[in-house]
């Protein structure tokens, strides 16, 4: 079966700026596929493109086998599409605005109406439903933003930094919902900055950075090639000459300061190596723990490595 | 332009739906229509005290009622030239600009429609708008001055006052359709309706002005020959006839009043043969009006389509 999104060296230009740069990017159907970077570095340029709604200055793109230049409406009609900052009618109620958008995508009468009134119960908004969209809530809204464009069914879900202006809780939710999305079998397109947010749903990531995306895979890949070791390992204890005997037990590829302990990277597990070393320059050891590096580590040394290569 | 997929016009129905039933139910349709209410009502009063007496000597009474203007009132089409901009700039403002200030237009445009049913629709929804508060107001005057003067109005003045409706329905066309394109040009509703103001204003206010001096440099009168100073009036009339506002009175003049045999200036010698004061035949009327009609509905088209041409290229990115 043909990828949900297929880009060929995919390029926008604005003027002398260049947003997307020869982008090759495929996510495969059923996949979360997170787009990160930071701002301005070409993500939401690059969701533009894939509908069809800025054209392509070159390039490819296949959006679940069609080209949204040509067909912007096939591929419309099958995709579903969360603007990062997104707006709806405030005198209409939830439900009034959804009814909208099912009309537009041909659905009316008493289908439309079960479809609106399931994905509204989904959301968790059936009591909002017939409240004027003004009284909802920031999170109210990002809701019923996901039920509406669930209403075409579509086979893909973008989603352009779903969780911005949510508090913790509600964002939360919410990323529980595209959990849910991946679970009936949706392909889902998420652009973020917020890491841990989109580590925690996302299959694979692409590192953008001024356009380019030069990293791309699932979060323990990306680790290893950027941050080299793979594994953390995360020693609290005290002692005389700790850290020098730290650095000498054997895979240990870097030691660094943090908190009241420090931080190990290492190729392997290597907690029994460390613990010992420890007790054996006669230190006293609080506690001792294994990490999954985060793509935010990833991430801060990625751009790190990025800014210093620059300078 | 590569050929594109489907119907433009896909989703036009359920667009022109939506936003006929907003312009309906907004807080500035009520005030608009209540002021074009007050007015129809007011104007009309006033003109029936003053053609009560001429009851039964004019055979176009019923025309008079919106002609006639009673001091310090003026006549009911000339408010209406005055409101009909108002209300078609009313209508069409914030239609494409208001989309992007509420943050639906990517939503909207991520459906599978094109963006030309989007402002097609919209525009047509104004248009329906306007034909139905200018229907309305048209009964209730002639509801009024059949209750008040006790005339009935004959065909011929049913059917002058309807093509006069639908006159005044292309002049709010214009001002509908230029609303548009500034509502498609601006990004901020409020500067978009006072650039649409003042198109309006300097039309009304400062056109004339503008095509008298015009016409003065363009065809000076030197000897003082009567066709000298007929071809600077007529040069004045063309440059004039650039407003729409100068369309509409000569539309309203040429429908509403049946004696106008011509507009703008005509030597005596043209007059040979007219006996003066019998009125026109519609179909004449309507002959001498057709270029001014078909300049407003140009005018509109033109607008709609700068509209549509610049919303075509617009990034719709919040
Ligand atoms: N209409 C435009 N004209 C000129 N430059 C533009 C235009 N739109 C975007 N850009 C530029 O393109 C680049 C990419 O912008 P884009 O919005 O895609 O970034 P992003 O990754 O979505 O950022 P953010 O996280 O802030 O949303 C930026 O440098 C931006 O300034
Ligand atoms: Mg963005």
């Amino acid at each position: 079966m043909m990828a949900a999104i297929a880009t060929q060296d995919l390029t926008k230009r604005y003027r002398s700026v260049v947003a997307v740069d020869r982008l090759n990017l495929e996510v495969e159907r059923g996949e979360v596929f997170g787009l990160l970077g930071p701002n301005g570095s070409g993500k939401t340029t690059t969701i533009l493109m894939l509908l069809g709604l800025t054209d392509p200055t070159a390039g490819q793109v296949r959006v679940l086998g069609r080209d949204p230049v040509r067909e912007p409406l096939s591929v419309k009609r099958r995709v579903g599409y969360l603007p990062d900052t997104v707006g709806f009618y405030d005198e209409l109620s939830g439900r009034e605005n959804l009814r909208y958008t099912a009309a537009l995508n041909g659905l009316s009468g008493r289908r439309a109406e079960e479809r609106i009134g399931a994905l509204l119960e989904q959301m968790g908004l059936a009591e909002a439903a017939d409240r004027p969209v003004r009284t909802y809530s920031r999170g109210m809204k990002q809701r019923l933003g996901l039920a509406d464009i669930l209403i075409k069914e579509p086979e893909l879900v973008i989603l352009d930094e779903p969780t911005l202006g949510l508090d913790p809780a509600a964002a939360h939710e919410f990323l529980e919902l595209i959990g849910r999305l991946k679970a009936e079998g949706l392909t889902v397109l998420l652009a973020s900055h917020l890491l841990e947010q989109v580590q925690r749903v996302c299959d694979r990531v692409g590192l953008f950075r001024k356009g380019r995306m030069d990293l791309v895979g699932p979060v323990p890949e990306l680790a290893r090639r950027v941050l080299g070791g793979a594994y953390r390992i995360r020693v609290e204890a005290d002692g005389e000459g700790l850290e020098a005997a730290l650095a000498a037990v054997p895979g240990v590829e870097r030691v660094r300061r943090e908190g009241r302990g420090w931080v190990l990277e290492a190729e392997r597990d290597l907690r029994p190596a460390v613990a010992r070393a420890v007790v054996q320059s006669g230190g006293r050891l609080y506690a001792l723990e294994l990490g999954v590096p985060s793509l935010d580590e990833v991430y801060r040394a990625y751009y790190g490595e990025v800014q210093h290569d620059a300078a | 332009m590569t050929r594109r997929e489907g119907s433009a016009f896909a989703g036009l129905g359920v667009v022109f739906t939506k936003e006929f039933a907003d312009q309906l139910s907004g807080a500035r349709m009520v005030l608009l229509v209540a002021l074009i209410v007050l007015t129809a009502a007011g104007t009309v009063y006033a003109a029936i005290q003053t053609i009560r007496n001429v009851v039964g000597e004019d055979p176009f009474l019923f025309l008079r009622l919106f002609t006639t203007a009673k001091q310090p009132l003026p006549s009911f089409v000339a408010f209406l030239g005055f409101l009909l901009p108002l209300l078609g700039i009313a209508l069409g403002f914030d239609a494409v600009n208001g989309e992007f200030q509420r943050r639906t237009l990517g939503r909207l445009l991520a459906q599978p429609i094109y963006r030309d049913a989007l402002l097609f629709g919209k525009f047509l929804a104004g248009l329906t708008t306007l034909a139905l508060v200018l229907g309305a107001i048209w009964l209730l005057v002639a509801g009024m001055g059949i209750l008040l003067t006790g005339v009935p109005p004959s065909g011929e003045e049913v059917a002058r006052s309807l093509l006069f409706l639908l006159g005044a329905l292309a002049y709010g066309g214009v001002w509908l359709a230029v609303a548009l394109f500034f509502s498609v040009l601006f990004k901020n509703p409020t500067t978009s309706a006072l650039a649409a103001i003042g198109t309006w204003l300097f039309f009304t206010v400062f056109w004339g002005m503008i095509a008298a001096g015009l016409a003065q440099s363009l065809a000076p009168v030197v000897y003082g020959f009567p066709e000298e100073v007929l071809r600077q009036a007529q040069t004045e009339l063309m440059l004039a006839r650039i407003a729409p506002n100068t369309l509409y009175s000569e539309i309203t003049l040429a429908l509403l009043k049946p004696e106008v045999r011509a507009l703008g200036p005509v030597l005596p010698v043209q007059l040979q043969g007219m006996v003066l004061g019998t009125p026109l035949p519609l179909s004449q009327s309507l002959l001498m009006i057709w270029p001014q009609f078909t300049g407003l509905v140009a005018a509109t088209v033109i607008f709609f389509t700068l509209a549509y041409v610049f919303f075509q290229r617009a990034e719709i990115r919040a």
